[in-house]
């Protein structure tokens, strides 16, 4: 299983809708924006939003001898995308399946997939602690080079599910590579002044606490909502942006803690 | 140890269980193919003894996690319970891998105590009681890391061995997605002889990531029988408390909630503002309800519409 894979980094958190799938997808595309060849897994078989934040909604997955092959988003083949979203005949359809189904499924992503060559192979995950993170976790005792990066947002109400997702790394014996916090202020594009909707330095407070790097602070910018839709990267097209600038650091921290030989060059 | 079921498992809704190739050999082919075979679970008439007096069952869902779905609860239940005093409202927190309930109601550290008729909700106010998996855990770092049968097995018991008492309405808060905890509870509740008996709420926010997940869940909805009340569009905007201007957060490309209820045909009851202080408040586990501002005036104006849609 993932054989020619050599990082595998897996995005949790314990809450919904706090970025996981915004952050692994510009990791992603971060990381192959500074050369690395670099696989994208979701396995939110529920609601998968890879798909249409990368643009790729209604691209057909093929089969060959190896497996199912995975989308590629340009002819350089470097980024490499898999989802349960281009396995449905419409993008309205629910997938209302129990437990078992959803292990079986992941296995096949994991196993059945022809991943080629790949310096990271990122996998975005559903929010909890149940079926899909068992399985994954399950499956990466076979891989190695693994680590997991906690998406957080500021507010007490993230934070506690968060530390959830913590003890269960813990449990499961995955590497945390660190916490990244989400949505932490918003700047007034009237006044510029910065309010923290969802109050500040949660995720920093929670880095401490646990003992876990704290990688970057990435504010609420709604310029990233031009980026929804296309494999255009924060580096490349705001590249003067906090966002980018923290994304920048948090790829150069990743690296480093994945020990990949290879220069940055960003 | 459980066997575990075949790669190609149609699953036990679907028409060729029992009948195609892949349950050659299966153990269970024979339960799975035989239609009169399929037993009822024990589990339900258990939860229709135990929710007897229980009047209105309220499901709060959405496909996608984040968007207010237990900001929503609360919400509602305090502003129900503030305006109707001589009714008694239950909330039961389904989300067994990231209970909410507890810090919204401000009823972290507290415990559930048994007696001979059960477990006893936590009291929130006179006539609002919680029942959440929070309250049975040692600390909040503590994780529950379950498969779906132990998560189906908890919602079981929340559902039967709660002494829930009357209530006029029981509001359920859920997990996101379409999955065990949605199945469950739905197959304990639903009631073929009174279909009106459990209905669903859904929350989504505007941007068109988590509309994609809310359609989904609306199939669900459909799927499965339950009408819907409507759908809550959380976190609509946002206002400067500096400059005092809107702003979008969560751009609505796709023309956010109003669009998609026209789309799939569902009422739209209202928007809420994306409002610091709601976020401050319920981390401290405040009521907000008796202050006047934009997100209590919309929310008086959604309680309305639920109210008199029963």
């Amino acid at each position: 299983m993932l054989d020619k894979v050599k990082n595998v980094i897996v995005v949790l958190s314990g809450k919904g809708g706090v970025g996981k799938s915004t952050v692994s997808t510009q990791l992603a595309l971060a990381l192959r924006e500074t050369g690395y060849k670099v696989g994208l897994l979701d396995i939110d078989l529920c609601g998968p939003s890879v798909p249409y934040l990368l643009g790729l909604e209604g691209s057909d997955i093929y089969q060959c001898d190896e497996g199912w092959v995975p989308i590629y988003t340009d002819e350089t083949k470097t980024l490499a995308v898999m989802s349960i979203g281009f396995l449905l005949k419409s993008r309205d359809d629910p997938v209302i399946w129990r437990g078992p189904k959803k292990t079986v499924m992941i296995k096949q992503f994991l196993t059945d997939v022809k991943w080629e060559e790949l310096d990271y192979l990122i996998i975005d995950t559903p929010p909890g602690t149940s079926d899909e993170h068992i399985t994954v976790m399950e499956c990466m005792r076979e891989v190695p080079c693994t680590g997991a990066v906690l998406v957080t947002t500021p507010q007490g109400v993230a934070l506690d599910d968060v530390r959830k997702e913590i003890t269960f790394c813990k449990k499961t014996g995955i590497k945390l590579l660190g916490i990244v916090e989400n949505m932490s202020g918003f700047v007034c594009p009237h006044c510029t002044t910065c309010t923290n909707i969802f109050s500040s330095n949660g995720g920093v407070e929670l880095a401490n606490f646990a003992q876990v790097p704290h990688l970057g602070t990435l504010p609420i910018d709604p310029r990233m909502g031009v980026l929804v839709g296309s494999t255009s990267s924060v580096l490349s097209h705001l590249p003067d942006s906090s966002t980018a600038q923290v994304m920048r650091h948090i790829v150069q921290q990743l690296a480093a803690a994945t020990a990949q030989p290879q220069e940055i060059t960003a | 140890m459980q066997a575990p079921p075949p790669v190609h498992c149609p699953g036990l809704e679907s028409e060729q269980a029992g009948l195609v190739s892949a349950c050659a050999g299966c153990p269970n082919q024979s339960i799975c193919s035989d239609p009169n075979k399929k037993l009822e679970d024990p589990g339900k008439a258990l939860v229709a003894a135990a929710l007897k007096d229980v009047k209105h069952k309220l499901l709060i869902l959405s496909g996608k996690g984040g968007v207010g779905k237990s900001t929503v609860t609360t919400l509602l239940t305090r502003y129900l319970a503030r305006s109707c005093p001589d009714k008694n409202f239950g909330v039961l927190d389904i989300d067994i891998c990231g209970p909410s309930q507890p810090r919204l109601l401000g009823a972290v550290g507290e415990n559930v105590h048994q007696s001979g008729s059960g477990w006893s909700p936590v009291g929130i106010d006179d006539n609002v009681c919680l029942m959440s998996i929070g309250f049975l855990l040692g600390s909040v770092d503590d994780a529950i890391i379950w498969r779906g049968p132990k998560k189906n097995g908890m919602i079981r018991q929340f559902l039967s061995e709660v002494d829930w008492g009357t209530l006029d309405l029981l509001l359920l808060d859920t997990p996101p997605g379409t999955s065990d905890e949605h199945l469950s509870v739905v197959s304990y509740l639903r009631d073929d002889n009174a279909p009106d008996s459990v209905r669903a709420i859904i929350v989504t926010t505007p941007q068109e990531v988590a509309l994609l997940d809310v359609r989904k869940e609306i199939n669900f909805c459909k799927k499965q029988r339950i009408p819907i009340v409507g759908v809550i569009e959380n976190m609509s905007s946002f206002r400067c408390g500096h400059c005092g201007n809107s702003s979008e957060i969560f751009p609505a490309k796709t023309g956010g909630a109003a669009a998609m209820c026209a789309e799939m045909e569902v009422p739209l009851l209202g928007s809420l503002p994306l409002d610091p202080n709601v976020a401050k408040a319920c981390d401290a586990g405040e009521d907000i309800t008796a202050i006047r501002n934009p997100t209590t005036e919309a929310l008086a104006d959604i309680c309305g519409k639920i109210v008199s849609s029963f």
